[in-house]
Protein backbone atom coordinates (compact mmCIF):
# COMPACT_ATOMS: atom_id res chain seq x y z
CA UNK A 1 0.00 0.00 0.00
CA UNK A 2 2.81 2.43 0.79
CA UNK A 3 4.06 2.64 -2.79
CA UNK A 4 0.64 3.65 -4.08
CA UNK A 5 1.51 7.20 -3.00
CA UNK A 6 4.51 7.36 -5.29
CA UNK A 7 2.33 6.81 -8.38
CA UNK A 8 1.53 9.78 -10.60
CA UNK A 9 -2.14 10.66 -11.12
CA UNK A 10 -2.20 9.00 -14.53
CA UNK A 11 -0.41 5.88 -13.23
CA UNK A 12 -2.92 5.65 -10.39
CA UNK A 13 -5.84 6.06 -12.79
CA UNK A 14 -4.46 3.14 -14.83
CA UNK A 15 -3.92 0.99 -11.74
CA UNK A 16 -7.50 1.63 -10.61
CA UNK A 17 -8.79 0.74 -14.05
CA UNK A 18 -6.71 -2.44 -14.04
CA UNK A 19 -8.09 -3.38 -10.63
CA UNK A 20 -4.72 -3.24 -8.85
CA UNK A 21 -6.12 -0.62 -6.50
CA UNK A 22 -9.55 0.87 -5.90
CA UNK A 23 -10.41 4.56 -5.63
CA UNK A 24 -11.06 3.90 -1.94
CA UNK A 25 -7.56 2.40 -1.48
CA UNK A 26 -6.13 5.57 -3.02
CA UNK A 27 -8.19 7.85 -0.78
CA UNK A 28 -7.32 5.84 2.33
CA UNK A 29 -3.62 6.04 1.47
CA UNK A 30 -3.88 9.79 0.98
CA UNK A 31 -5.74 10.30 4.26
CA UNK A 32 -3.14 8.22 6.09
CA UNK A 33 -0.41 10.38 4.57
CA UNK A 34 -2.30 13.54 5.56
CA UNK A 35 -2.52 12.31 9.14
CA UNK A 36 1.21 11.71 9.09
CA UNK A 37 2.33 14.97 7.45
CA UNK A 38 -0.21 17.67 8.16
CA UNK A 39 1.13 18.57 11.55
CA UNK A 40 4.37 19.67 9.92
CA UNK A 41 3.28 20.72 6.44
CA UNK A 42 -0.20 22.19 6.99
CA UNK A 43 -1.11 22.13 3.31
CA UNK A 44 -4.85 22.04 3.90
CA UNK A 45 -7.38 24.46 5.36
CA UNK A 46 -10.29 22.02 5.15
CA UNK A 47 -10.37 18.25 4.86
CA UNK A 48 -13.59 16.24 4.87
CA UNK A 49 -12.34 12.66 5.26
CA UNK A 50 -15.72 10.96 5.46
CA UNK A 51 -17.15 12.77 2.46
CA UNK A 52 -13.95 12.06 0.51
CA UNK A 53 -14.14 8.34 1.29
CA UNK A 54 -17.85 8.24 0.38
CA UNK A 55 -17.20 10.01 -2.90
CA UNK A 56 -14.28 7.65 -3.62
CA UNK A 57 -16.58 4.65 -3.08
CA UNK A 58 -19.12 6.21 -5.43
CA UNK A 59 -16.45 6.80 -8.08
CA UNK A 60 -15.26 3.21 -7.71
CA UNK A 61 -18.78 1.93 -8.38
CA UNK A 62 -19.04 4.04 -11.52
CA UNK A 63 -15.62 2.86 -12.69
CA UNK A 64 -16.64 -0.76 -12.22
CA UNK A 65 -19.92 -0.10 -14.02
CA UNK A 66 -17.98 1.35 -16.94
CA UNK A 67 -19.53 4.80 -16.50
CA UNK A 68 -16.22 6.48 -15.68
CA UNK A 69 -13.43 5.62 -18.10
CA UNK A 70 -11.21 8.72 -18.11
CA UNK A 71 -7.56 8.80 -16.98
CA UNK A 72 -8.33 10.63 -13.73
CA UNK A 73 -11.25 8.46 -12.60
CA UNK A 74 -10.91 7.66 -8.90
CA UNK A 75 -7.85 9.88 -8.40
CA UNK A 76 -7.81 12.06 -5.22
CA UNK A 77 -7.34 15.77 -5.89
CA UNK A 78 -6.80 18.82 -3.66
CA UNK A 79 -8.37 22.17 -4.56
CA UNK A 80 -6.96 25.59 -3.74
CA UNK A 81 -9.26 27.32 -1.28
CA UNK A 82 -10.22 30.15 -3.65
CA UNK A 83 -12.29 27.83 -5.85
CA UNK A 84 -15.88 27.34 -4.79
CA UNK A 85 -16.84 23.79 -3.85
CA UNK A 86 -20.52 23.10 -3.26
CA UNK A 87 -21.20 22.27 0.38
CA UNK A 88 -17.52 22.55 1.37
CA UNK A 89 -16.06 25.51 3.24
CA UNK A 90 -14.25 27.94 0.91
CA UNK A 91 -12.26 30.57 2.81
CA UNK A 92 -9.68 32.06 0.44
CA UNK A 93 -7.52 31.68 3.56
CA UNK A 94 -9.21 34.81 4.89
CA UNK A 95 -11.06 35.56 8.10
CA UNK A 96 -13.71 37.36 6.08
CA UNK A 97 -14.80 34.08 4.46
CA UNK A 98 -14.22 31.92 7.52
CA UNK A 99 -17.78 30.53 7.41
CA UNK A 100 -18.58 30.60 3.68
CA UNK A 101 -20.07 27.40 2.25
CA UNK A 102 -20.71 27.85 -1.49
CA UNK A 103 -23.97 26.69 -3.04
CA UNK A 104 -22.21 25.79 -6.28
CA UNK A 105 -18.85 24.50 -7.52
CA UNK A 106 -16.42 26.23 -9.83
CA UNK A 107 -16.46 25.00 -13.41
CA UNK A 108 -12.92 23.56 -13.22
CA UNK A 109 -13.91 21.46 -10.19
CA UNK A 110 -17.09 20.31 -11.93
CA UNK A 111 -15.01 19.26 -14.95
CA UNK A 112 -12.72 17.23 -12.68
CA UNK A 113 -15.62 15.61 -10.85
CA UNK A 114 -17.29 14.69 -14.13
CA UNK A 115 -14.05 12.92 -15.03
CA UNK A 116 -14.25 10.99 -11.77
CA UNK A 117 -11.52 12.74 -9.77
CA UNK A 118 -12.36 12.85 -6.05
CA UNK A 119 -11.92 16.05 -4.01
CA UNK A 120 -10.11 15.52 -0.68
CA UNK A 121 -10.22 19.06 0.62
CA UNK A 122 -9.11 22.64 0.22
CA UNK A 123 -5.53 23.83 0.27
CA UNK A 124 -3.98 26.75 2.09
CA UNK A 125 -2.94 29.87 0.21
CA UNK A 126 -1.95 33.48 0.70
CA UNK A 127 -5.07 35.39 1.74
CA UNK A 128 -7.05 36.08 -1.46
CA UNK A 129 -3.98 34.84 -3.40
CA UNK A 130 -2.06 37.97 -2.44
CA UNK A 131 1.44 36.90 -1.57
CA UNK A 132 4.34 34.74 -2.66
CA UNK A 133 4.91 32.57 0.41
CA UNK A 134 1.53 31.33 1.79
CA UNK A 135 2.44 33.22 4.97
CA UNK A 136 -0.43 35.73 4.68
CA UNK A 137 -3.02 32.99 5.27
CA UNK A 138 -5.33 33.68 8.23
CA UNK A 139 -5.07 29.97 9.07
CA UNK A 140 -1.33 29.75 9.60
CA UNK A 141 1.64 29.08 7.35
CA UNK A 142 2.25 26.08 5.13
CA UNK A 143 5.74 24.58 5.28
CA UNK A 144 7.78 23.33 2.36
CA UNK A 145 7.79 19.50 2.49
CA UNK A 146 11.32 19.46 1.00
CA UNK A 147 12.54 21.45 4.00
CA UNK A 148 10.03 22.58 6.64
CA UNK A 149 12.12 25.60 7.63
CA UNK A 150 11.33 27.11 4.25
CA UNK A 151 8.18 28.47 2.65
CA UNK A 152 6.40 26.48 -0.06
CA UNK A 153 5.99 29.61 -2.19
CA UNK A 154 2.66 31.11 -3.04
CA UNK A 155 0.05 31.90 -3.44
CA UNK A 156 -0.87 28.27 -4.29
CA UNK A 157 1.58 27.06 -1.62
CA UNK A 158 -0.82 24.58 -0.05
CA UNK A 159 -1.50 22.92 -3.40
CA UNK A 160 2.20 22.63 -4.27
CA UNK A 161 3.06 21.34 -0.79
CA UNK A 162 0.20 18.80 -0.84
CA UNK A 163 1.52 17.36 -4.12
CA UNK A 164 5.14 17.35 -2.92
CA UNK A 165 4.21 15.69 0.41
CA UNK A 166 2.07 13.09 -1.41
CA UNK A 167 -0.98 14.35 0.46
CA UNK A 168 -2.86 14.21 -2.84
CA UNK A 169 -2.14 12.90 -6.34
CA UNK A 170 -2.56 16.30 -7.94
CA UNK A 171 -3.99 19.70 -7.13
CA UNK A 172 -5.54 22.75 -8.72
CA UNK A 173 -4.05 26.16 -8.16
CA UNK A 174 -4.61 29.61 -9.57
CA UNK A 175 -2.01 31.93 -11.08
CA UNK A 176 -2.39 35.72 -11.20
CA UNK A 177 1.30 36.66 -11.19
CA UNK A 178 3.11 33.35 -10.78
CA UNK A 179 1.02 31.72 -8.07
CA UNK A 180 1.12 28.25 -9.67
CA UNK A 181 4.58 28.30 -11.24
CA UNK A 182 6.56 29.73 -8.31
CA UNK A 183 5.29 27.32 -5.59
CA UNK A 184 5.68 24.45 -8.08
CA UNK A 185 9.31 25.51 -8.49
CA UNK A 186 9.90 25.89 -4.73
CA UNK A 187 8.36 22.48 -3.95
CA UNK A 188 9.84 20.56 -6.87
CA UNK A 189 6.61 19.73 -8.72
CA UNK A 190 5.22 20.58 -12.16
CA UNK A 191 2.85 23.54 -12.48
CA UNK A 192 1.21 25.15 -15.49
CA UNK A 193 -0.59 28.41 -16.01
CA UNK A 194 -2.68 28.11 -19.18
CA UNK A 195 -3.36 30.79 -21.78
CA UNK A 196 -5.87 33.31 -20.39
CA UNK A 197 -9.39 32.05 -21.09
CA UNK A 198 -8.49 28.35 -21.43
CA UNK A 199 -9.94 27.28 -18.07
CA UNK A 200 -13.21 28.85 -16.93
CA UNK A 201 -12.89 31.26 -14.00
CA UNK A 202 -16.51 30.64 -12.98
CA UNK A 203 -16.46 29.96 -9.25
CA UNK A 204 -12.88 31.14 -8.82
CA UNK A 205 -13.00 33.95 -6.25
CA UNK A 206 -11.55 36.82 -8.25
CA UNK A 207 -8.34 38.67 -7.42
CA UNK A 208 -7.18 40.25 -10.69
CA UNK A 209 -9.80 39.13 -13.18
CA UNK A 210 -7.82 40.01 -16.31
CA UNK A 211 -4.85 37.96 -15.04
CA UNK A 212 -6.30 35.01 -13.07
CA UNK A 213 -6.11 31.50 -14.53
CA UNK A 214 -6.65 28.09 -12.94
CA UNK A 215 -4.13 25.36 -13.67
CA UNK A 216 -2.64 22.07 -12.46
CA UNK A 217 0.07 21.33 -9.89
CA UNK A 218 1.23 17.76 -10.29
CA UNK A 219 4.00 15.19 -10.28
CA UNK A 220 5.01 15.15 -13.93
CA UNK A 221 4.36 16.58 -17.38
CA UNK A 222 2.09 13.69 -18.41
CA UNK A 223 -0.19 14.43 -15.45
CA UNK A 224 -0.03 18.11 -16.32
CA UNK A 225 -1.24 17.60 -19.90
CA UNK A 226 -3.92 15.16 -18.77
CA UNK A 227 -5.31 17.46 -16.07
CA UNK A 228 -5.27 20.49 -18.35
CA UNK A 229 -7.14 18.52 -21.01
CA UNK A 230 -9.78 17.70 -18.38
CA UNK A 231 -10.29 21.17 -16.91
CA UNK A 232 -10.10 23.24 -20.12
CA UNK A 233 -13.53 24.13 -21.44
CA UNK A 234 -15.46 26.91 -23.07
CA UNK A 235 -17.91 28.19 -20.49
CA UNK A 236 -20.68 30.69 -21.32
CA UNK A 237 -20.74 31.58 -17.60
CA UNK A 238 -17.27 33.16 -17.96
CA UNK A 239 -17.39 35.81 -20.67
CA UNK A 240 -13.59 35.74 -21.01
CA UNK A 241 -13.57 32.00 -21.64
CA UNK A 242 -12.16 31.11 -25.09
CA UNK A 243 -13.57 28.58 -27.51
CA UNK A 244 -10.57 26.39 -28.26
CA UNK A 245 -10.57 23.36 -30.52
CA UNK A 246 -7.02 22.28 -29.65
CA UNK A 247 -7.44 21.09 -26.06
CA UNK A 248 -6.17 17.54 -26.75
CA UNK A 249 -3.02 18.45 -24.80
CA UNK A 250 -1.91 14.86 -24.20
CA UNK A 251 -1.25 14.54 -27.95
CA UNK A 252 1.77 16.81 -27.31
CA UNK A 253 3.47 14.30 -24.98
CA UNK A 254 6.10 13.61 -27.59
CA UNK A 255 9.80 13.32 -26.93
CA UNK A 256 11.11 15.46 -29.74
CA UNK A 257 12.39 19.03 -29.87
CA UNK A 258 14.27 18.82 -33.15
CA UNK A 259 14.17 22.17 -34.87
CA UNK A 260 12.32 23.83 -31.99
CA UNK A 261 13.49 27.42 -31.58
CA UNK A 262 14.14 28.42 -27.98
CA UNK A 263 14.84 32.00 -26.95
CA UNK A 264 16.65 32.90 -23.74
CA UNK A 265 16.06 36.48 -22.57
CA UNK A 266 19.46 37.89 -21.54
CA UNK A 267 17.87 40.13 -18.93
CA UNK A 268 16.47 37.09 -17.09
CA UNK A 269 20.00 36.06 -16.14
CA UNK A 270 21.32 39.30 -14.69
CA UNK A 271 21.78 40.66 -11.22
CA UNK A 272 19.82 39.09 -8.37
CA UNK A 273 19.65 35.59 -9.82
CA UNK A 274 21.00 32.91 -7.47
CA UNK A 275 24.05 31.29 -9.06
CA UNK A 276 22.97 27.65 -8.80
CA UNK A 277 19.50 28.53 -10.13
CA UNK A 278 21.16 30.11 -13.13
CA UNK A 279 23.36 27.06 -13.73
CA UNK A 280 20.47 24.60 -13.41
CA UNK A 281 18.26 26.56 -15.81
CA UNK A 282 21.00 26.98 -18.40
CA UNK A 283 21.72 23.26 -18.15
CA UNK A 284 18.13 22.61 -19.30
CA UNK A 285 18.72 24.82 -22.34
CA UNK A 286 21.92 22.90 -23.03
CA UNK A 287 20.09 19.58 -22.74
CA UNK A 288 17.37 20.65 -25.16
CA UNK A 289 20.07 21.85 -27.55
CA UNK A 290 21.70 18.44 -27.44
CA UNK A 291 18.34 16.96 -28.32
CA UNK A 292 18.05 19.07 -31.43
CA UNK A 293 16.54 22.39 -30.39
CA UNK A 294 18.01 25.66 -31.60
CA UNK A 295 18.83 27.81 -28.59
CA UNK A 296 19.61 31.52 -28.83
CA UNK A 297 19.91 34.46 -26.47
CA UNK A 298 17.90 37.59 -27.22
CA UNK A 299 16.82 40.92 -25.76
CA UNK A 300 13.30 40.92 -24.39
CA UNK A 301 12.08 44.50 -24.03
CA UNK A 302 10.41 46.13 -21.03
CA UNK A 303 11.18 43.36 -18.49
CA UNK A 304 11.83 45.83 -15.66
CA UNK A 305 8.43 47.49 -16.14
CA UNK A 306 6.42 44.31 -15.64
CA UNK A 307 6.27 44.49 -11.83
CA UNK A 308 5.03 48.09 -11.47
CA UNK A 309 2.55 47.47 -14.30
CA UNK A 310 1.31 44.30 -12.65
CA UNK A 311 0.83 45.72 -9.18
CA UNK A 312 -1.06 48.70 -10.59
CA UNK A 313 -3.45 46.56 -12.63
CA UNK A 314 -3.83 43.64 -10.21
CA UNK A 315 -4.43 45.89 -7.19
CA UNK A 316 -6.89 48.05 -9.11
CA UNK A 317 -8.89 44.97 -10.07
CA UNK A 318 -8.58 43.57 -6.54
CA UNK A 319 -9.93 46.76 -4.98
CA UNK A 320 -12.99 46.42 -7.18
CA UNK A 321 -13.39 42.63 -6.88
CA UNK A 322 -13.06 42.60 -3.10
CA UNK A 323 -15.73 45.26 -2.63
CA UNK A 324 -18.28 42.44 -2.47
CA UNK A 325 -16.99 41.37 0.95
CA UNK A 326 -19.03 43.70 3.09
CA UNK A 327 -20.73 41.49 5.68
CA UNK A 328 -24.12 41.42 3.97
CA UNK A 329 -24.48 38.31 1.84
CA UNK A 330 -21.90 35.87 3.21
CA UNK A 331 -18.87 35.55 5.42
CA UNK A 332 -17.81 37.42 8.51
CA UNK A 333 -19.79 40.39 9.86
CA UNK A 334 -18.39 42.67 12.59
CA UNK A 335 -20.48 42.89 15.69
CA UNK A 336 -21.66 46.09 17.35
CA UNK A 337 -21.99 48.17 14.20
CA UNK A 338 -25.31 49.94 14.45
CA UNK A 339 -25.37 51.55 11.04
CA UNK A 340 -24.91 50.02 7.58
CA UNK A 341 -21.90 51.98 6.39
CA UNK A 342 -20.09 51.55 9.70
CA UNK A 343 -20.84 47.82 9.47
CA UNK A 344 -19.20 47.64 6.02
CA UNK A 345 -16.05 49.38 7.21
CA UNK A 346 -15.77 47.52 10.50
CA UNK A 347 -16.36 44.15 8.84
CA UNK A 348 -13.73 44.76 6.17
CA UNK A 349 -11.20 46.24 8.59
CA UNK A 350 -11.52 43.25 10.91
CA UNK A 351 -11.93 40.65 8.16
CA UNK A 352 -8.98 41.43 5.85
CA UNK A 353 -5.31 40.95 6.73
CA UNK A 354 -2.56 43.57 6.23
CA UNK A 355 -1.41 42.49 2.73
CA UNK A 356 -4.98 42.49 1.39
CA UNK A 357 -5.63 45.93 2.90
CA UNK A 358 -2.37 47.22 1.41
CA UNK A 359 -3.41 46.11 -2.07
CA UNK A 360 -6.99 47.39 -1.76
CA UNK A 361 -5.60 50.79 -0.69
CA UNK A 362 -3.19 51.00 -3.62
CA UNK A 363 -5.86 49.78 -6.02
CA UNK A 364 -8.39 52.31 -4.76
CA UNK A 365 -5.80 55.06 -5.10
CA UNK A 366 -4.78 54.30 -8.71
CA UNK A 367 -8.44 54.18 -9.75
CA UNK A 368 -9.41 57.41 -7.98
CA UNK A 369 -10.25 60.47 -10.02
CA UNK A 370 -7.18 62.55 -10.67
CA UNK A 371 -4.87 59.52 -10.63
CA UNK A 372 -6.71 57.12 -12.93
CA UNK A 373 -5.00 58.35 -16.12
CA UNK A 374 -1.56 58.76 -14.61
CA UNK A 375 -1.45 55.32 -12.99
CA UNK A 376 -4.12 52.88 -14.13
CA UNK A 377 -4.36 53.89 -17.79
CA UNK A 378 -0.59 54.30 -17.98
CA UNK A 379 -0.18 50.72 -16.74
CA UNK A 380 -2.64 49.46 -19.35
CA UNK A 381 -0.60 51.21 -22.04
CA UNK A 382 2.62 49.63 -20.78
CA UNK A 383 0.84 46.29 -20.71
CA UNK A 384 0.25 46.73 -24.47
CA UNK A 385 3.99 47.33 -24.92
CA UNK A 386 4.86 44.23 -22.88
CA UNK A 387 2.46 42.15 -24.97
CA UNK A 388 4.09 43.56 -28.13
CA UNK A 389 7.55 42.61 -26.84
CA UNK A 390 6.37 39.01 -26.45
CA UNK A 391 4.70 39.08 -29.89
CA UNK A 392 8.04 40.11 -31.39
CA UNK A 393 9.82 37.33 -29.49
CA UNK A 394 7.36 34.66 -30.59
CA UNK A 395 7.78 35.74 -34.20
CA UNK A 396 11.29 34.28 -33.81
CA UNK A 397 10.97 31.58 -31.14
CA UNK A 398 8.65 28.69 -30.31
CA UNK A 399 9.25 29.01 -26.61
CA UNK A 400 11.09 31.27 -24.17
CA UNK A 401 13.12 29.59 -21.45
CA UNK A 402 14.27 31.06 -18.14
CA UNK A 403 14.10 30.75 -14.37
CA UNK A 404 10.79 30.75 -12.48
CA UNK A 405 12.09 32.79 -9.55
CA UNK A 406 15.41 34.48 -8.76
CA UNK A 407 16.06 32.22 -5.78
CA UNK A 408 14.97 28.92 -4.28
CA UNK A 409 12.44 28.91 -1.41
CA UNK A 410 13.30 31.48 1.28
CA UNK A 411 13.12 30.64 4.98
CA UNK A 412 9.85 31.15 6.80
CA UNK A 413 9.47 34.60 8.30
CA UNK A 414 11.91 36.42 6.03
CA UNK A 415 9.62 37.83 3.35
CA UNK A 416 6.65 39.73 4.76
CA UNK A 417 8.57 42.48 6.52
CA UNK A 418 9.56 43.95 3.17
CA UNK A 419 6.68 43.72 0.67
CA UNK A 420 8.59 45.55 -2.08
CA UNK A 421 11.39 42.99 -1.89
CA UNK A 422 8.82 40.18 -2.06
CA UNK A 423 7.18 41.74 -5.12
CA UNK A 424 10.55 41.83 -6.92
CA UNK A 425 10.69 38.03 -6.71
CA UNK A 426 7.83 37.91 -9.23
CA UNK A 427 9.98 39.36 -12.02
CA UNK A 428 10.07 36.26 -14.27
CA UNK A 429 6.50 35.09 -13.84
CA UNK A 430 4.44 38.26 -13.82
CA UNK A 431 4.75 39.43 -17.43
CA UNK A 432 3.32 36.08 -18.57
CA UNK A 433 0.02 36.97 -16.86
CA UNK A 434 0.03 40.50 -18.26
CA UNK A 435 0.40 39.11 -21.78
CA UNK A 436 -2.09 36.25 -21.20
CA UNK A 437 0.53 33.62 -22.11
CA UNK A 438 0.90 30.02 -20.98
CA UNK A 439 3.86 29.13 -18.76
CA UNK A 440 5.06 25.91 -17.19
CA UNK A 441 7.44 25.25 -14.30
CA UNK A 442 9.35 21.97 -14.40
CA UNK A 443 11.79 20.72 -11.71
CA UNK A 444 15.40 20.89 -12.91
CA UNK A 445 17.57 20.08 -9.92
CA UNK A 446 18.35 21.42 -6.48
CA UNK A 447 20.52 24.16 -5.04
CA UNK A 448 23.47 23.61 -2.70
CA UNK A 449 21.07 23.26 0.24
CA UNK A 450 18.96 20.63 -1.49
CA UNK A 451 16.05 22.96 -2.27
CA UNK A 452 14.28 22.40 -5.60
CA UNK A 453 14.87 24.62 -8.63
CA UNK A 454 12.35 25.05 -11.44
CA UNK A 455 12.83 26.00 -15.07
CA UNK A 456 10.13 28.10 -16.70
CA UNK A 457 9.05 27.69 -20.30
CA UNK A 458 6.79 30.35 -21.77
CA UNK A 459 4.76 29.93 -24.93
CA UNK A 460 2.79 32.18 -27.23
CA UNK A 461 -0.96 32.38 -26.63
CA UNK A 462 -2.56 28.98 -27.26
CA UNK A 463 0.86 27.29 -27.62
CA UNK A 464 0.55 25.00 -24.57
CA UNK A 465 1.35 22.04 -26.79
CA UNK A 466 4.81 23.40 -27.57
CA UNK A 467 5.42 23.87 -23.84
CA UNK A 468 4.23 20.37 -23.05
CA UNK A 469 6.39 18.87 -25.81
CA UNK A 470 9.53 20.72 -24.68
CA UNK A 471 8.86 20.03 -20.99
CA UNK A 472 8.12 16.36 -21.63
CA UNK A 473 11.24 15.96 -23.75
CA UNK A 474 13.41 17.49 -21.04
CA UNK A 475 11.75 15.45 -18.28
CA UNK A 476 12.22 12.17 -20.12
CA UNK A 477 15.83 12.99 -21.00
CA UNK A 478 16.58 13.99 -17.40
CA UNK A 479 15.23 10.63 -16.21
CA UNK A 480 17.69 8.77 -18.43
CA UNK A 481 20.76 10.28 -16.79
CA UNK B 1 10.79 59.32 -1.27
CA UNK B 2 9.43 61.42 -4.09
CA UNK B 3 5.78 60.76 -3.29
CA UNK B 4 4.39 62.07 -0.02
CA UNK B 5 0.93 60.92 0.98
CA UNK B 6 -0.99 63.38 3.13
CA UNK B 7 -3.41 62.51 5.91
CA UNK B 8 -6.24 63.84 3.74
CA UNK B 9 -5.30 61.51 0.90
CA UNK B 10 -5.07 58.45 3.09
CA UNK B 11 -8.43 59.28 4.67
CA UNK B 12 -9.97 59.73 1.24
CA UNK B 13 -8.54 56.42 -0.03
CA UNK B 14 -9.83 54.78 3.16
CA UNK B 15 -13.33 55.97 2.26
CA UNK B 16 -13.02 54.60 -1.27
CA UNK B 17 -11.63 51.31 0.03
CA UNK B 18 -14.23 51.11 2.83
CA UNK B 19 -11.49 50.48 5.36
CA UNK B 20 -11.10 51.98 8.83
CA UNK B 21 -7.41 52.22 9.54
CA UNK B 22 -6.15 52.94 13.05
CA UNK B 23 -3.43 55.52 13.61
CA UNK B 24 -0.65 53.00 13.29
CA UNK B 25 -2.10 51.40 10.15
CA UNK B 26 -2.57 54.83 8.62
CA UNK B 27 1.08 55.76 9.08
CA UNK B 28 2.14 52.41 7.61
CA UNK B 29 -0.28 52.84 4.69
CA UNK B 30 1.14 56.30 3.93
CA UNK B 31 4.62 54.87 3.82
CA UNK B 32 3.65 51.77 1.78
CA UNK B 33 1.62 53.75 -0.71
CA UNK B 34 4.38 56.31 -1.22
CA UNK B 35 6.97 53.58 -1.71
CA UNK B 36 4.84 51.73 -4.26
CA UNK B 37 4.02 54.94 -6.15
CA UNK B 38 7.71 55.82 -6.34
CA UNK B 39 8.26 52.47 -7.90
CA UNK B 40 5.27 52.70 -10.25
CA UNK B 41 6.50 56.14 -11.34
CA UNK B 42 9.27 54.31 -13.23
CA UNK B 43 6.64 53.66 -15.88
CA UNK B 44 6.93 57.37 -16.67
CA UNK B 45 10.28 56.60 -18.34
CA UNK B 46 8.39 54.86 -21.13
CA UNK B 47 6.90 56.92 -23.91
CA UNK B 48 3.41 55.54 -24.42
CA UNK B 49 2.14 58.28 -26.71
CA UNK B 50 -0.28 56.76 -29.17
CA UNK B 51 -0.38 53.40 -27.38
CA UNK B 52 -3.94 52.25 -26.71
CA UNK B 53 -4.58 51.04 -23.14
CA UNK B 54 -4.94 47.26 -23.28
CA UNK B 55 -7.52 45.85 -20.89
CA UNK B 56 -7.93 42.49 -22.60
CA UNK B 57 -5.10 40.66 -24.36
CA UNK B 58 -7.40 39.13 -26.96
CA UNK B 59 -9.74 41.04 -29.26
CA UNK B 60 -12.76 39.93 -27.25
CA UNK B 61 -15.25 42.69 -26.61
CA UNK B 62 -18.80 42.49 -25.41
CA UNK B 63 -19.94 38.91 -25.04
CA UNK B 64 -23.70 38.67 -25.11
CA UNK B 65 -26.07 35.88 -24.23
CA UNK B 66 -29.82 35.53 -24.37
CA UNK B 67 -31.51 37.02 -21.33
CA UNK B 68 -32.95 33.74 -20.12
CA UNK B 69 -32.96 32.45 -16.56
CA UNK B 70 -31.18 29.10 -16.47
CA UNK B 71 -30.69 28.60 -12.72
CA UNK B 72 -33.48 27.86 -10.28
CA UNK B 73 -34.46 29.66 -7.09
CA UNK B 74 -31.74 28.82 -4.60
CA UNK B 75 -32.53 31.61 -2.17
CA UNK B 76 -32.93 29.32 0.82
CA UNK B 77 -29.43 27.89 0.42
CA UNK B 78 -27.93 31.25 -0.46
CA UNK B 79 -29.39 32.85 2.65
CA UNK B 80 -27.80 30.17 4.80
CA UNK B 81 -24.53 32.04 4.27
CA UNK B 82 -25.98 35.40 5.24
CA UNK B 83 -24.86 36.89 8.57
CA UNK B 84 -28.38 38.23 8.98
CA UNK B 85 -31.64 36.98 7.45
CA UNK B 86 -35.31 37.83 7.81
CA UNK B 87 -38.34 36.83 5.72
CA UNK B 88 -36.20 35.40 2.90
CA UNK B 89 -34.17 38.62 2.68
CA UNK B 90 -30.72 39.81 3.78
CA UNK B 91 -30.94 41.61 7.09
CA UNK B 92 -28.62 44.61 7.60
CA UNK B 93 -28.23 47.26 10.31
CA UNK B 94 -30.31 50.41 9.87
CA UNK B 95 -29.35 52.51 6.87
CA UNK B 96 -30.71 55.89 8.08
CA UNK B 97 -32.21 57.43 11.17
Amino acid sequence: MSDILSLTAVELGKAIKAGTYTAVDAMKAVIEQIEKCEETVHAYVTIDKEAALAKAAEAQKKIEAGELTGPLAGVPVAIKDNMCTEGMLTTCSSKILSNFVPTFSSEAVINLEKAGAVVIGKTNMDEFAMGSTTETSYYGVTRNPRNPEHVPGGSSGGSAAAVAAQECFFALGSDTGGSIRQPASYCGVVGLKPTYGTVSRYGLIAYGSSLDQIGPLCKDVTDCATILETIASHDPKDSTSMKREDTDFTSALVKDVKGMKIGIPKSYFGEGLQEDVKEAVLAVAEKLKELGAEVEEFDLDHVKYAIPTYYTIADAEASSNLERFDGVKYGYRAEDADELHRMYKKTRSEGFGPEVKRRIMLGSFVLSSGYYDAYYLKALRVKALIKKAFDDAFAKYDIILGPVAPTTAPKLGCSLSNPMQMYLGDIYTISVNLAGLPGISVPCGTDKNGLPIGVQMIGDCFAEKKLIRAAYTYEQAAKEV
Amino acid sequence: MANVISDETIDYVGILAKLDLNVEEKEQAKKDLAEMLDYIDELGELDTTGVEPMSHVFPVHNVFREDVVVNGDDSENILKNAPGEKDNMFLVPKTFD
